[in-house]
């Protein structure tokens, strides 16, 4: 069975959206604000690392002010390249800037039922379906932990997700739902058990950790003990910014833009003054809100813009990016889905962000859909086509076969077109047949969805995780859990 | 000189200025006019304008939110006024607005508190991070008519339960409706814990509000 990860490499297609002197306005904005406005940090071991960093520590509002000097050397300290280890070794990601994988998206409350099609909670059962489908795609190079395992307790939720994860699948796990000390710990002990040694994961990290700001402005401190702990242990980790003009940040994109930069350049800083030289990526899915209710709106042409110019920003730092792209704001797989993720995709793409988050939802992350996580992979395989660009050199100029055939005639008998059919991209759920065929059967690209993903759930059987370590990572979880009891 | 003073307060809000309807509730103070007036005849008439605007799809949620401030800033001066002459704002309802305990996020929750405070509720908004106890004790304190509960973490919405469930075990729920939201709030969730009413955003918050007041 093939273990084939697809990732856009080498492209040809180039965007410049932002100029090398507007990137250095947006770092130089970024760090008026850390300097001058704050960031707040509200957690006791954050605020000591930045004091005896030299930062001005506002300890009765938790906030920091720190000297642009001291952020632009603790980020220098950050590794620009390293890999996300699989738990499969042929399945490792190198973060290299030559890369761009995709992710499932994550942290949905509800799933469209594979089986009966009715919306429900979200429920751990969940999160192995879609870990296995996902296994089992070329298209999804690793793992959020998609949907929230209501069923499980809170306080080790997030452990039953990653469990499950690693049992069907090979692939990375990125964990974008652990958000407190306690949490985290127990989650280094678990993907230490697949590598052998705590020790080992620095050079096979397994799991990756990612956490969201508080915009505007701000961090969780919970987000940030764990993101300290991952990253001393060589784990890497990110931080995401959501800012959303008009809400959460400025209505204005280049305002909005150093926000969320302060935010994930202040936390990354961070990281880098207590373990220098730990992994770490940029992470964001700024938005706009909607302008009547508020609301995130999961897409849109500011969207596809953060989705280009962030990447700009990662670079200048050096270091990955795992960029939010899909998530379409769509109740449903239709027009709009397929704009919105073909877009955000497209543009996140085009100027290689290492990671894309990630297919499979509506409703602006919510809302798990199994055929909506099959037509993102064929975007991103359209993408990926479509990256490649025109290559132009003898043998594609063709002009052998064009003699042959002459004026009038065809190219259908070449052997030139024997040879190149197949670079010719075949979709499986685009509609070209005969208007009569279609309308004998009314059916479309969900529907064909749909029964891809029931036929994976059925057929694959991924490689299973050592028994030994799966009982072993029940064990932690389990102390966790009567830990708790008698807390 | 009055009908002016009245049409230039309406204006300070749809304007979104707090810093001239402040000014203007002062004025309206100096010149002896009754605050309770003040409010229902100038400001209110603002509010009302805005709010029209938005409906017919004129006017965006920032606008909203400015006139709410604006609002709010001139309610701030004019009441010492009306209870030195014991009259009061007549209130839609009470209400504790509160992000529960172990979750930060409070953007929504403070948009539902300008919204309902606007719309002529009494809001008194405890922030972030606050235990369940805690809230039914501000809720008690203020005799509150409606608790409103936001989350945006799945294993922080658990904590919505938990209010109403301690509202339950002391025989408040007849007397304290609970309304909630947050992004991970779904109707099924809702239905499960047994709220009084959810909504997805904030305009549609103030008509749940009004709802469980039985005003409209």
């Amino acid at each position: 069975m093939s273990k084939n990860i697809k990732s856009i490499t080498n492209p040809k297609l180039k965007l410049e959206i932002l100029t090398p002197a507007e990137v250095k306005q947006i770092h130089d904005a970024t760090l008026h604000i850390i300097e001058h406005v704050g960031v707040r940090f509200p957690s006791k071991r954050a605020l000591e690392i930045w004091e005896a960093s030299g930062a001005q520590v506002d300890r009765e509002k938790k906030t920091v002010r720190v000297k642009p000097h001291i952020i632009e050397e603790a980020l220098k300290k950050a590794p620009p390249v390293y890999p996300l280890a699989a738990r499969d070794p042929q399945q490792d990601l190198p973060l290299d800037g030559n890369h761009v994988y995709v992710g499932t998206d994550g942290c949905g409350v509800e799933v469209i039922d594979i089986e009966t099609g009715q919306r429900r909670m979200s429920k751990l059962d969940d999160v192995r379906d879609i870990a296995r489908i996902a296994d089992r795609t070329e298209e999804v190079a690793f793992h959020w932990v998609p949907v929230s395992a209501q069923d499980m307790p809170p306080e080790t939720r997030g452990l039953h997700e990653i469990k499950t994860i690693w049992e069907n699948s090979t692939k990375h796990v990125q964990t974008e739902s652990i958000y407190n000390e306690r949490e985290a710990r127990a989650a280094i002990e678990m993907a230490a058990l697949i590598v052998g040694g705590k020790e080992n994961l620095r050079k096979r990290p397994v799991l990756s950790l990612m956490q969201c700001s508080a915009p505007p402005l701000g961090h969780d401190g919970g987000s940030i003990d764990a993101a300290l702990l991952a990253a001393e242990v060589g784990i890497p980790t990110g931080f995401m910014t959501m800012a959303a003009c008009l809400t959460t940040g400025p209505a204005t994109l280049a305002g909005n833009l150093a926000v969320g930069n302060a935010e994930v350049i202040a936390g990354t800083a961070l990281l880098q003054l207590a373990y220098p030289g730990a992994p770490v990526f940029y992470a964001a899915a700024q938005t706009a809100s909607d302008l009547r209710s508020g609301a995130y709106t999961g897409g849109g042409p500011e969207d596809f813009l953060f989705g280009a110019a962030t990447n700009v920003l990662s670079d200048f730092y050096n270091i990955p990016l795992s960029m939010g792209s899909f998530a379409t704001g769509a109740k449903e797989p239709n027009w709009q889905a397929g704009i919105e993720n073909s877009l955000s995709t497209f543009m996140a793409s085009i100027v290689m962000s290492d990671m894309l988050l990630g297919v499979g939802f509506l409703h602006g992350s919510r809302i798990w859909s199994f055929a909506e996580m099959m037509m993102d992979c064929e975007i991103f395989d359209i993408i990926h086509k479509t990256m490649q660009g025109i290559v132009v050199d003898d043998e594609t100029l063709a002009l052998e076969a064009i003699a042959a055939v002459g004026p009038g005639g065809n190219f259908l008998a070449q052997k030139h077109t024997k040879k190149h059919m197949r670079d010719i991209f075949l979709p499986e759920f685009m509609d070209r047949r005969p208007y009569n065929e279609w309308e004998a059967k009314r059916d479309d690209a969900r529907d064909w969805a749909l029964a891809k993903a029931r036929r994976i759930l059925t057929d694959h059987r991924p490689d299973p995780l050592d028994p030994k370590i799966s009982e072993e990572m029940a064990k932690i979880i389990a102390l966790e859990e009567k830990n708790l009891v008698h807390a | 000189m009055s009908e002016e003073l009245l049409q230039k307060m309406a204006q300070s809000i749809i304007d979104g200025d707090s810093d001239v309807s402040a000014e203007l509730a002062r004025q309206a103070i100096a010149e002896g006019m009754d605050p309770l007036f003040a409010i229902t005849e100038g400001y209110v008439a603002g509010i009302n304008k805005v709010g029209d605007a938005f409906a017919a799809g004129d006017a965006f949620l920032p606008e909203l939110v400015m006139a709410g401030e604006a609002m709010k800033a001139a309610v701030a001066v004019l009441e010492p006024e009306l209870m030195k002459k014991g009259t009061a704002r007549k209130t839609l309802g009470k209400v504790v607005m509160a992000t529960v305990e172990g979750d930060i996020h409070e953007i929504g929750k403070s948009l539902v508190s300008t919204m309902l405070s606007a719309s002529g509720f009494t809001v008194v908004d405890m922030g972030v991070d606050n235990p369940s106890d805690k809230i039914i004790e501000k809720a008690l304190e203020i005799d509150a008519d409606i608790i409103g509960l936001s989350a945006l973490l799945t294993t922080t919405m658990i904590r919505q339960k938990e209010v109403i469930e301690k509202l339950d075990a002391r025989g408040l729920r007849k007397k304290i409706k609970v309304m909630v939201g947050g992004a991970p709030v779904t109707r099924e969730w809702v239905q499960k814990i047994e709220a009084d009413g959810y909504s997805e955003d904030a305009i549609g918050a103030v008509q749940v509000a009004k709802q469980l007041m039985g005003a409209e």
